[in-house]
């Protein structure tokens, strides 16, 4: 059998959002008819930024349409995707209700893809990880990943900046298999809090998978920076496409 | 970790960016994922007018001894100035 060729085609496109604010996106599209399955690939809290485009390149290369919004849009279609960020988190962070309405928009733009299976997942990383299962207890998803998401569980502290609020009481609200996908020596989420979301999801009778990994932290996918941790990197990108294979291809 | 928390301050100044030289009211300080830096966190420091937009900002990106190095060094110029600095 011939190795895949990994053609894919990508670039920006401009959703609209519910509140009629153009929003741009990433989006990247494998070569030939499909049917592809379709991936919603949510950035972290620095932004829209070049690692997750590249993210967003990779589920294209293995056969997804894959599409990753921009979340800080509202601050501009023009502005640098860091300062876009900053001013972002100056001002508080994103709404949960702008996210999935904005999510809901991206995925809808999957499904409307000519070569679309009908079928979409989520992932995220960090902040993205929250927001992931965010998506998957709003929204009609068949699968979600949550790299390593903070305050899905745990306590907010008094005064915090950012409007995030933990969101396990809705672990029954679930409506799609869960992966997820933690460092053992992160503190944002712990694994106390991951014990939390676990025996939450074990409670409420969801499907779930659960991997966490030993002498690795928080952003261990993050190639660029120290925190990469090569072994759970390589185990996690597998599970994820082997999950995504389970559950979103026809 | 994500700290997520940011501590905001006021200032009063000028900084030079991408457009040029613009005053700034505004200083964000956060440790935190860094956009550029190869480190895990650094700390982070940015210097805004959010009156004029996202763009009209100064960013650091610093590790964590390189920022405490810096503390000191602003502690002591500003000593070494006297009262043209109280």
């Amino acid at each position: 059998m011939a190795a895949p060729e990994e053609a894919l085609s990508a670039g920006n496109v401009i959703l609209t959002g519910a509140d009629g604010a153009p929003i741009n996106a990433y989006q990247a599209r494998p070569a030939g008819d499909g049917p592809f399955g379709g991936v919603l690939v949510i950035h972290h809290l620095p932004g829209w930024d070049w690692s997750t485009k590249e993210i967003t390149r990779r589920f294209a290369a293995r056969g997804y349409n894959a599409i990753c919004p921009n979340l800080y849009a509202r601050q501009g279609l023009d502005v640098d995707p860091d300062d876009a960020a900053a001013a972002t988190r100056e001002a508080g962070g994103v709404a949960d209700e702008q996210f999935v309405s904005d999510a809901n928009v991206a995925i809808e733009a999957l499904r409307a893809l000519p070569t679309s299976n009908g079928k979409a997942g989520v992932i995220g990383y960090c902040s993205g990880g929250r927001h992931a299962f965010l998506t998957a207890i709003s929204l009609p998803v068949d699968a979600a990943v949550d790299c390593y998401g903070a305050f899905v569980t745990g306590t907010v502290p008094d005064g915090f900046p950012l409007k995030v609020t933990p969101l396990v009481d809705r672990a029954g609200d679930l409506h799609c298999p869960l992966l997820g996908l933690f460092g053992n020596d992160d503190q944002f989420p712990n694994p106390e809090q991951v014990d939390e979301l676990e025996a939450a999801l074990k409670n409420a009778g969801k499907s779930y998978e659960f991997v966490r990994y030993d002498g690795a932290g928080h952003a261990f996918f993050s190639v660029d920076r120290p925190a990469y941790r090569p072994e759970a990197a390589v185990d996690g990108w597998q599970r994820i496409f082997e999950y995504f294979g389970t559950y979103l291809e026809a | 970790m994500c700290s997520y928390l940011t501590v905001p301050t006021d200032i009063a100044g000028s900084a030079k960016g991408a457009q040029g030289w613009f005053n700034v009211t505004s200083a964000q300080v956060y440790f935190d994922h860094p956009f550029h830096a190869p480190f895990d966190h650094t700390l982070n420091i940015d210097f805004t007018d959010p009156a004029k937009g996202p763009g009209a900002r100064v960013a650091v990106e610093l590790s964590a001894e390189s920022a405490r190095r810096l503390i000191t060094s602003i502690t002591e110029a500003l000593a070494a100035a006297g009262t043209a600095a109280s």
